[in-house]
């Protein structure tokens, strides 16, 4: 057990080191120049060197690298060069909104696929489940964005109904500590501020969450249907269980292991699929800063908050290991 | 002595078509008895204990016929109440103790389920009648069975598991199917042992499917010949065993090994009883089509 943990950690580590290379390569290999950016047209070319020096990017890029990485490892992201705050600040400031935002979806997509999933289990064969493989093909073939674009023109546009844009009204007084604003919002319980917040998020999270729960929906599907013709199964209805209480009982738990693996590849996407989906609905998370960063050439700002994203990535796939663990006894003992 | 389960003209199809799987099944098993359903591979005997347990496969449904439990018919019964019967009043023995139990459950759960669930019992007498049956089936830490999952335990030790869970709510009638012929022949006959005896202790109703006529001399009062679906014959077992009605069940006895001589040579089925068979079928099938 000991022994796996540490592999476990020792690949962890390799994966972020891998993913730092990559990002601080590719940021310096897309066009654009930093440098020029900041200084604007007619600044001479002893400004532009002053400035290099000054940012550290006159040295290689082996060198730039090494500095960066020893920073880092001492909790020193740098300073993002657009807005001169300290990068990590500038990070966590920003990515309790996401990650509300996130886990909001991906509760949408479980709930939304779940209830597709047992539906179409239930009335299997028939005109519901055919019904449910269109829906499922409808929402998995539209991207994540194009959803959040006829939300915003549905309940935005024509219906009127709800704000489109921004995390939480702004006029509201916030008695927040932290920035994870819908968890503190319910600790303190203040609902109407939940309700406020909310009201701003569903639209996003719903954009992000139907892709996912169409797969959800149809694996979890497959996977049920797979189950309930086996023997355990048959058993329990012939208990005298209904068909949803012998789904729930006896078929979920089994059924539920390749979705779980499904889920936490897809969540990673889903995380990455905040970034426009943020900048559509002006929602004030991470993937809105991060949109700024790669218009600004914030070399620094970039990197720390791709390397926030990977470092979100290594938890999920840990977290989904240890729900593994614990749907399944035999892996618990083996 | 009345008759606790009784069939009469079950006839299952291929859903949505009129081909059948069961035709015309009738049989009826008195109170405390064991019925054996004897027939090859494929001859519909798993079909007819799903058929009594509303457990079909989807691809299969009753098109018409009557089965009644204590002269309750089932057809008649609202979907709830059918289930509430079934629950309360049957319970299975499966043939593949590997694939019966839940790989992801504890033991103890799935023994006692139907007795809090279906029944209402309470926790901790469910959990008590589930240690008194393990008892009863001889398995010695039960204690620590109960808190165990199926992969940490033997097959035979699984099918003990089952056989104590099918005990557990007192059944009216419960349905065996091939209880035995996944286990290890070593423990095969101690398993058979078992069930008869535990079906004689607690009086229950038992419909026996094998495809072994030496264990239904051994085990059942009385017995079906199934063929495609079809009861060739229904009888007594003292009947069958020294005067079968049908050439059919003359032939299978032929060809079942006997303990007085085992080194007998065994006589397959001739081609022309299952010429025979096969005519009957057609009959039958004849008239169904006309209906
Ligand atoms: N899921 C299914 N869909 C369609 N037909 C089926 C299905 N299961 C079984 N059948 C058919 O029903 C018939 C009866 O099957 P059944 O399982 O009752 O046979 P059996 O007598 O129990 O045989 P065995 O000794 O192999 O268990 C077979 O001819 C089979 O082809
Ligand atoms: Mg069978």
């Amino acid at each position: 057990m000991l022994k796996r943990l540490l592999l476990r950690l020792i690949s962890i580590a390799i994966t972020l080191l891998g993913v730092s290379i990559v990002v601080f390569v590719a940021v310096r290999l897309v066009p654009g120049n930093p440098v020029a950016m900041m200084l604007g047209p007619g600044a001479t070319a002893e400004d532009a060197a002053a400035l290099e020096a000054l940012l550290g990017l006159d040295k290689s890029i082996l060198v730039q690298y090494w500095i960066w990485l020893t920073n880092v490892v001492q909790g020193d992201f740098g300073t993002s060069i657009s807005l001169r705050q300290d990068v990590l600040t500038l990070v966590l400031g920003r990515l309790p909104a996401t990650l509300e935002l996130a886990f909001l979806a991906l509760v949408f997509a479980a709930l939304l696929g779940g209830m597709l999933a047992v539906t179409g289990t239930i009335r299997r064969g028939g005109w519901t489940e055919n019904g449910i493989d269109l829906w499922n093909g409808l929402t998995l073939s539209t991207p994540d964005f194009l959803w959040g674009l006829f939300l915003i023109l549905v309940f935005g546009v024509w219906l009127q109904i709800a704000g489109i844009s921004g995390r939480i009204s702004p006029q509201l007084d916030l008695p927040f500590t932290t920035q994870f604003y819908l968890i503190e919002s319910v600790l303190r319980l203040r609902f109407d501020l939940t309700a406020n917040l909310i009201g701003h998020m569903w639209m996003p999270a719903l954009a992000l969450a139907l892709p996912l729960s169409a797969m959800i929906g149809q694996l979890l599907k497959q996977s049920l249907k797979e189950t309930m013709h086996l023997d355990y199964v048959t058993l329990a209805r012939a208990k005298g269980f209904t068909e949803n209480q012998v789904i729930w009982r006896e078929a979920m738990r089994n059924a539920l292991a390749p979705t779980l693996t499904l889920t936490a590849v897809q969540f990673t996407h889903l995380i990455g699929g905040t970034v426009i989906v943020e900048r559509l609905f002006s929602y004030g998370g991470l993937g809105n800063l991060a949109i700024d960063a790669v218009i600004n050439r914030d070399l620094p700002l970039i990197q720390g908050i791709v390397l926030v994203f990977a470092v979100i990535f290594v938890l999920i796939n840990l977290a989904v290991d240890l729900l593994y663990a614990v749907l399944n006894p035999r892996l618990r003992h083996g | 002595m009345s008759a606790y389960l009784e069939i009469t003209g079950l006839n299952a199809v291929l859903r949505g078509t009129r081909t059948r799987v069961l035709r015309d099944v009738s049989l009826s098993v008195s109170k405390g008895q064991v019925h054996g359903l004897v027939g090859e591979s494929g001859a519909g005997k798993s079909m007819i204990g799903k058929a009594i347990l509303g457990v079909l496969p989807r691809a299969i449904e009753v098109a018409s016929g009557r089965i009644s439990l204590g002269g309750q018919d089932l057809g008649v019964l609202p979907l709830r109440e059918r289930l509430r019967v079934i629950g309360s009043q049957t319970a299975v023995i499966p043939q593949d103790p590997l694939t019966a139990l839940n790989p992801s459950r504890r033991i103890g759960p799935q023994m006692t389920d139907r007795l809090t669930r279906t029944l209402g019992w309470q926790k901790t007498r469910a959990n008590h009648r589930a240690l008194d049956l393990l008892e009863e089936v001889a398995i010695r830490d039960p204690e620590r069975v109960l808190h165990s999952y199926p992969h940490e335990l033997s097959g035979g030790m699984r099918q003990r598991v089952l056989i104590a869970a099918a005990f557990a709510a007192e059944p009216k009638l419960i349905v065996a199917d091939e209880p035995t012929t996944a286990l290890d022949v070593t423990v095969q006959k101690q398993i058979l042992k078992m069930i008869a005896d535990m079906q004689t202790r607690h009086g229950t109703t038992m419909l026996f499917v094998t495809h072994d006529l030496g264990v239904v001399a051994r085990v059942c009062q009385s017995v079906s010949i199934l063929h495609s679906g079809m009861v060739m014959e229904e009888a007594d077992i003292r009947t069958m065993l020294t005067a079968p009605a049908h050439p059919y069940t003359a032939a299978l006895l032929a060809a079942t090994p006997r303990y007085t001589d085992p080194e007998a040579s065994l006589v397959p089925v001739s081609d022309t009883v299952l010429a025979g068979v096969a005519e009957a079928i057609r009959a039958s099938d004849t008239l169904w089509g006309r209906a």
